[in-house]
């Protein structure tokens, strides 16, 4: 494909306690290249960077950059060989303006002015348009990538690392990271390229290397290649996609008019004029780029911010006074995105975790005392219908995997039998097996009669289980729309566009 | 190189072994700072841990046991409440006056009528006390958002300004030839808390102790108030998803703490302190987050802590008196004994281990 060997990986193992990491991967990223790296979560890709990028020491195996042997001991030695990253978290400073940060990742930053002009410059020339006056706080995310793309430009970089870029973009925005990507391919940059989204990777990259359980399972020509063959080769087995039945829609379960929300803190989003209903069997999908009210859409409806009566209604009956005990008890759960802290505590055991939400609806308390015994075999309940790894109900829920607390925490709520349940981010962090079972699962529920909000971040997700969507915009609430009829250009409009690049019209 | 790794989760083994291991290490490291002193350190250690339990006067040094034991337990029982939900309340010293305050005015109150009711209202009265004075500052802190650290410590000073003017005046002995200082409930037979058992130092305080460490035992683990606050010490938000009240788990908390502080005050000023007087207070309020701590805020460990720490007082005094050794040095050894404690205490979430560092 291209004409010479840019980074070449020889053998690269990694081992933890307990697990290998990465088992003998070698690859080779070619000069100009674009490089996709394909794997479920827990594949290994994101140690495979981190030792490229000098964060971790292999136990064995070899790199080679342009020929000469590579062994980066920390990312500083790394940059200066010419390797950027962007991270999928960005470390940025909400009070700091952009050219403030980016000179706090310099070694030797120069004037202010200076260094103001040349962000204008490289801004300008890749398309990334991005004031270095700005103040990050008040930037989407999308501008928020556009500063760390940014710093790493200022390196000159030979490779360019980016790990899951376009989770936190809209499609518009995805577009336009798109070109300047291409922008610098055509300049003769590599670029590493992480993501799960495989029509991404179709449309982008030149090559692909894909990982399973730590190892390199294959390599393909991501154009030449069908989405479903990639995904079967990540997963290893032939994937089941979740089935929608016919399903008819019953009576306004829940419904919302007219609320308005101040935000909760400085960086928080206000929630405006919000209005939605959602019918039993029917899930309504809610999109948008993360930090537009998706938080405080969800504290809104389990009841821990508390509205005027009869802006949240269940059944026809006010409920927006009621706290989360007493929502559960009419049928309203919730399960909100931030797994440790907020829908489990993390030093507490699944036992107990299951309490957390579960007193009501499973009977776990007679008078205020607990029914340990109930709570336990509830535990084990959801441990078992939802395939959650762990030893067993005593566990901290610390030390599950991100994933499987996730299907514990989505199962605690599944099996108490909402009438209406609230999902925020239902399968971040999943792979794609759980996720498909969760999904399954949210379908079962509307299928049942219940009434389903998912809100999410993952268009695809949206577009395989929602009736309808609708986006959330820096707090407002598009109209619902049948999903059947939506294309992507659509719903990216209806997203807000590209931020800070057009106005959005719907 | 020797660097920490976290615990997936903290471990059952050492949050039980640690508070042994930091006594013997106190022991060791006390010895050591007894033979600089130039004292037999074997024989120091012995009459701070030996000699109060086993000693030849210890007829007369284990009913003090329980007598210096039982205000520590009961505060620090009220105190853990607040501790393991994140509620901070330092004032105990505070309540603790006001208890005996209101208790000791109830029964000055009825002098000198004698009647069965008596003491059951002192006792209520004292609670009421603790509890009124710590409403202050929960108050305070769910209306307008003010600390609660600083509120209830700053209420000591009140209390202790407070406890001066009642020993100078409103309360003062009208038979007491002028000295300050109320009457003394020792000689009062109704309103007197006297040993359950003659000699054994149990009174009615030692008591409401057990029963305090029982409740609390019940309430953290078998009740949903309990677990609400366990679960907003360690996940504030996920508690505020399981629908608990800040408010109200706060105003419980400060309450709670501040009633069993009081009852503390009331069962010391009706039986071994007798009387209302200026120097009445001995920082129990503040030796009893000690207590706490060290017992791990929990029931159990804060009745063994509690007999702990008096047991070092004792034997302290003892060891000061015979030996000669220096108070200063008695406090070092206290001091050490609650540093080898928060040190260790890293164990249970941490282990050691010995290898090259690694950044993940």
């Amino acid at each position: 494909m291209s004409t010479s060997a840019l980074l070449t990986l020889d053998g690269l193992t990694k081992a933890y306690p307990g697990v290998v990491a990465n088992d003998k991967v070698s690859f080779v990223i070619g000069t100009g290249e674009v490089h996709a790296l394909l794997g479920e979560n827990g594949a290994g890709k994101s140690t495979l960077v981190k030792m490229i990028y000098g964060l971790v020491k292999p136990d064995s195996g070899q790199m080679t950059l342009r020929g000469q042997p590579y062994e980066p001991a920390e990312p500083r030695q790394a940059r200066a060989d010419g390797i950027a990253m962007v991270f999928q978290h960005f470390s940025l400073f909400d009070a700091l303006n952009v050219a403030e940060n980016i000179a706090l990742g310099m070694e030797t930053p120069p004037p202010m002015r200076d260094l103001a002009a040349r962000i204008r410059d490289v801004s300008e020339a890749y398309g990334l348009p991005l004031d270095p006056y700005r103040t990050v706080g008040a930037l989407s995310a999308g501008e928020r990538q556009r500063v760390e793309i940014i710093r790493c430009l200022l390196q000159d970089p030979k490779l360019l690392i980016m790990d899951e870029p376009t989770s936190v973009l809209t499609p518009q925005e995805v577009e336009i990271l798109f070109q300047t990507l291409r922008k610098l391919k055509s300049e003769g940059t590599s670029i590493l390229y992480i993501s799960h989204k495989l029509e991404e990777i179709r449309a982008l990259c030149d090559q692909a290397t894909i990982l399973r359980l730590g190892r390199n399972v294959g390599a393909c020509i991501p154009a030449e290649t069908s989405a479903r063959d990639m995904a079967e080769l990540m997963v290893g087995t032939a994937l089941k996609t979740p089935e929608r039945s016919d399903r008819t829609f019953g009576a306004v379960a829940l419904a919302i008019t007219d609320l308005s929300v101040p935000a909760p803190s400085a960086f928080g989003t206000a929630l405006r004029g919000l209005q939605l209903s959602v019918r039993r069997g029917e899930i309504l999908g809610v999109g948008g780029v993360a930090g537009n009210g998706q938080d405080e859409l969800l504290s809104v409806l389990s009841g821990e911010v508390t509205t005027a009566r009869d802006a949240v209604m269940f059944d026809g009956q006010p409920i927006g006074h009621m706290g989360p005990t007493a929502r559960r008890a009419l049928g309203v759960l919730t399960a909100p995105e931030e797994r440790l802290g907020h829908a489990a505590a993390p030093d507490m055991s699944l036992t107990e975790n299951a309490l957390l939400t579960g007193s009501v609806r499973e009977g776990l308390e007679t008078r205020g005392f607990l029914k340990w015994g109930v709570a336990r075999s509830f535990a084990e309940t959801i441990i078992k219908a939802f395939d959650v790894r762990t030893p067993g109900p005593e566990n901290a829920a610390r030390s599950l995997s991100g994933g499987n607390l996730q299907k514990f925490v989505i199962g605690r709520e599944v099996l108490q039998r909402p009438e209406v349940l609230v999902v925020n981010q239902p399968t971040w962090g999943v792979d794609a097996a759980a996720a498909a079972a969760i999904r399954q699962a949210l379908l079962d529920l509307a299928a049942g009669g219940a009434a389903v909000i998912c809100i999410s971040q993952d268009l695809d997700e949206l577009m395989e289980i929602s009736d309808n969507f609708a986006a959330l915009n820096e707090g407002t609430l598009s109209v619902p729309r049948p999903t059947a009829a939506l294309t992507v250009e659509e719903i990216g409009l209806m997203m807000g566009g590209a931020h800070g690049m057009e106005v959005a019209h719907v | 190189m020797i660097r920490l790794e976290k615990r997936p989760q903290p471990s059952r083994v050492w949050s039980l072994t640690t508070p042994l291991v930091a006594v013997v290490a106190t022991m060791i490291m006390g010895g050591v700072l007894f033979a600089l002193l130039g004292k037999d350190p074997v024989e120091a250690i012995l009459t701070i841990f030996w000699d109060p339990l086993f000693g030849e006067f210890a007829f007369y040094y284990r009913p003090q046991l329980l007598v210096k034991g039982a205000p520590l337990v009961l505060i620090a029982i009220g105190l853990s409440l607040g501790f393991r939900a994140g509620i901070w309340n330092i004032g105990a010293e505070g309540q603790y006056i006001i208890g005996a305050l209101t208790g000791a005015g109830v029964g000055l109150a009825f002098y000198p009528m004698e009647g069965w009711f008596i003491f059951p209202l002192m006792v209520f009265a004292g609670a009421l006390g603790g509890w009124a004075w710590a409403m202050i500052p929960a108050v305070l802190k769910t209306r307008f958002g003010t600390n609660e650290i600083l509120v209830s410590l700053m209420l000591v000073y009140v209390a202790e300004q407070f406890l001066a003017s009642m020993s100078l005046g409103l309360m003062k002995n009208p038979e007491g030839f002028g000295f300050p200082g109320s009457r003394n409930l020792q000689q009062y037979a109704s309103a007197h808390n006297a040993e359950i058992v003659t000699g054994t130092g149990m009174h009615w305080g030692v008591v409401a102790a057990l029963i305090a460490v029982i409740f609390a035992y019940v309430l953290l683990n078998r009740h949903m108030l309990g677990y609400h606050i366990r679960l907003t010490g360690e996940a504030p938000r996920a508690a505020r998803f399981a629908g608990v009240k800040p408010a109200r788990l706060i105003l419980f908390c400060l309450g709670a703490s501040g009633a069993l502080a009081g009852l503390a005050g009331m069962f010391e000023v009706s039986g071994p302190a007798g009387q209302v007087s200026i120097d009445f207070n001995v920082g129990y309020g503040f030796t009893a987050i000690i207590v706490a701590f060290l017992g791990r805020l929990h029931p159990v460990g804060i009745l063994l802590a509690g007999g702990l720490m008096a047991l070092t007082y004792i034997g302290g005094d003892i060891a000061q008196g015979n030996l000669g050794l220096p108070s200063a040095a008695i406090q070092v050894f206290q001091g050490m004994l609650l540093f080898f404690l928060l040190a260790l205490d890293l164990l249970t979430n941490y282990r050691i281990a010995f290898g090259k560092p690694e950044v993940a």
